[in-house]
């Protein structure tokens, strides 16, 4: 039989404060982290976490990966504990991102431009390196299993989970630290995307709403401690959740437009549940990507109706994180899936914060107003799924079992 | 170019190595950068402060000869001479 792969730790750092309990929380409190068009994570002083040496060897996307790591670790009762409750080599490590250290980029480009390129640093490429953050939180941790990051744009964050869900089912690896982390809100970040016209011109993230004209960029990091279900039972670990199915697909379509039928994204739903063994009736809850563009929410919703059957899809409740943190790209996927677990545990289902005006081509129950209490279908352990959609045409769906109560 | 001191070239290079993680009151002559947690990539950007300012240039084989902080402060005082 195949190993299950159990959640015993989540951590975040999200526009919505440092800590997992407070991204949730806040979010179906009707909180919105945006501010001026960014979710910028203005709670989050690197300093109060991490030491001279890590702030100033590590680009902002590897010190929010290391400090919702912490909590991560801390939640699954491995921290501080000097000794790790596995062999350091059957525990890996992935931490995906969509863009890497572009703040140490912008930075040392400058220093060349001003005082040649002999001044620039060499701490350069080890802070700007996109496997950067993966590598802090191992050597940090003294994890020593595989180790890499994952680069798949706006779904890095939901294959790195995938990965290492994978990792611990085949026998490769024991246990998992997994997550994705990303810092782009720069102003070279916020040229670029918004010369391509991705960003909202109005600053506001409603997704599924008739008004939604773009994303709002976000940063934060989210961070997932896996074990093998077995293991942790044996050291006694609390169980807080499930990696239970996942599923990826590719849309082979264009650079940035997702397929507009949602076929290739219904796909990769499909497989995920299959994977789970779990039909789209015993769905509780769906974390939407829900970019708040145009055309991520229509294929997303086409998606949905295709996988899920047009009335499983009109049944379930569908929120998305980004109406309230913006959306965080590579980090996106592992912060809603942290997102998705604290609802499972708590049974409350946050709002799609300032959706207020219904398109008429997007007819779904996308959780208007105000959070509601999460309705376990079949009366067992909840489940739910979390999807994430990229440029580049990457789909991934991954279906999350809450633990039971 | 003015003279350089050795009182300067080791405020500098202990202010440099400071700004880098260890405590200042923890540094002195004798301190060796193995014990300070200073590895070759600090040494490489010790090695740009020094060449900004006093113009010395030291080189990759030049850092591995040096153990403690005194050696880099004598090295540098040497070359700015």
């Amino acid at each position: 039989m195949r190993r299950r792969v159990v959640i015993t730790g989540i951590g975040a750092v999200t526009p919505l404060g440092v800590g997992a309990a407070d991204l949730h929380g806040r979010w179906a409190a009707g909180e919105c982290g945006i501010v001026d068009g960014a979710g910028s994570c203005s709670e989050f002083e690197p300093k109060d976490h991490l030491s001279i040496k890590e702030v100033r060897r590590l680009d902002r996307f590897s010190q929010l990966a290391l400090v919702a790591t912490a909590e991560a670790l801390g939640q699954a009762g491995w921290f501080p504990a000097q000794e790790l409750p596995y062999d350091p080599f059957r525990v890996a490590c992935i931490v995906a991102t969509g863009i890497g250290g572009i703040e140490t980029v912008e930075t040392q480009h400058d220093v060349m431009r001003d005082r040649g390129a002999k001044m620039v640093s060499p701490l350069g490429i080890p802070q700007y390196m996109p496997n950067a953050a993966a590598a802090a939180v191992s050597m940090k941790y003294g994890l020593r299993g595989q180790m890499y990051g994952v680069v798949s744009a706006c779904s890095s964050g939901a294959h790195a989970l995938g990965a290492a869900a994978r990792m611990i089912q085949y026998g490769d690896a024991d246990a998992a630290l997994a997550g994705g982390a990303e810092a782009t809100l720069t102003a070279f970040g916020f040229a670029c995307f918004n010369s391509m016209q991705a960003l909202s011109p109005t600053g506001m993230s409603r997704p599924f709403d008739a008004r939604r004209d773009g994303f709002v960029m976000g940063e934060g990091a989210g961070m997932l401690m896996l074990e093998d279900a077995e293991a942790a039972e044996a050291r006694g670990a609390t169980v807080l959740g499930e990696i239970a199915g996942y599923g990826s697909t590719s849309d082979a379509h264009h650079l940035t437009a997702p397929d507009p039928t949602g076929a290739p994204a219904a796909r990769a739903i499909e497989l995920a549940l299959r994977d789970a063994g779990v039909t789209p009736s015993e769905l509780s809850y769906v974390n939407a990507h829900g970019t708040s563009t145009q055309l991520n929410d229509a294929a997303e919703t086409a998606a949905l109706k295709l996988a899920l059957g047009e009335e499983s899809a009109r049944a379930v409740p569908i929120s998305s994180t980004k109406s309230a943190i913006g959306h965080l790209l590579g980090a996106a996927g592992a912060v809603e899936a942290v997102a998705t677990v604290e609802t499972l545990m708590t049974r409350i289902i946050p709002p799609t914060l300032g959706y207020e005006v219904p398109d008429p081509e997007l007819d779904l129950d996308y959780v208007p107003g105000e959070a509601r209490p999460l309705m376990p279908a079949n009366g067992g352990p909840p489940v739910a799924i979390s999807n994430s959609f990229a440029f580049g045409g990457h789909n991934v769906a991954l279906v999350l079992r809450g633990a039971s109560k | 170019m003015a003279t350089v001191t050795t009182e300067q070239v080791e405020a500098r290079v202990v202010e440099t190595l400071a700004s880098f993680g260890p405590d200042a009151d923890q540094i002195t002559r004798e301190s060796t950068f193995e014990e300070l947690d200073i590895d070759s990539l600090d040494l490489v950007e010790l090695a740009q402060v020094v060449e900004d300012e006093y113009g010395v240039v030291l080189k990759g084989e030049d850092m591995k000869e040096l153990k403690t902080v005194g050696d880099a402060v004598d090295v540098i005082v040497s070359r700015a001479e």
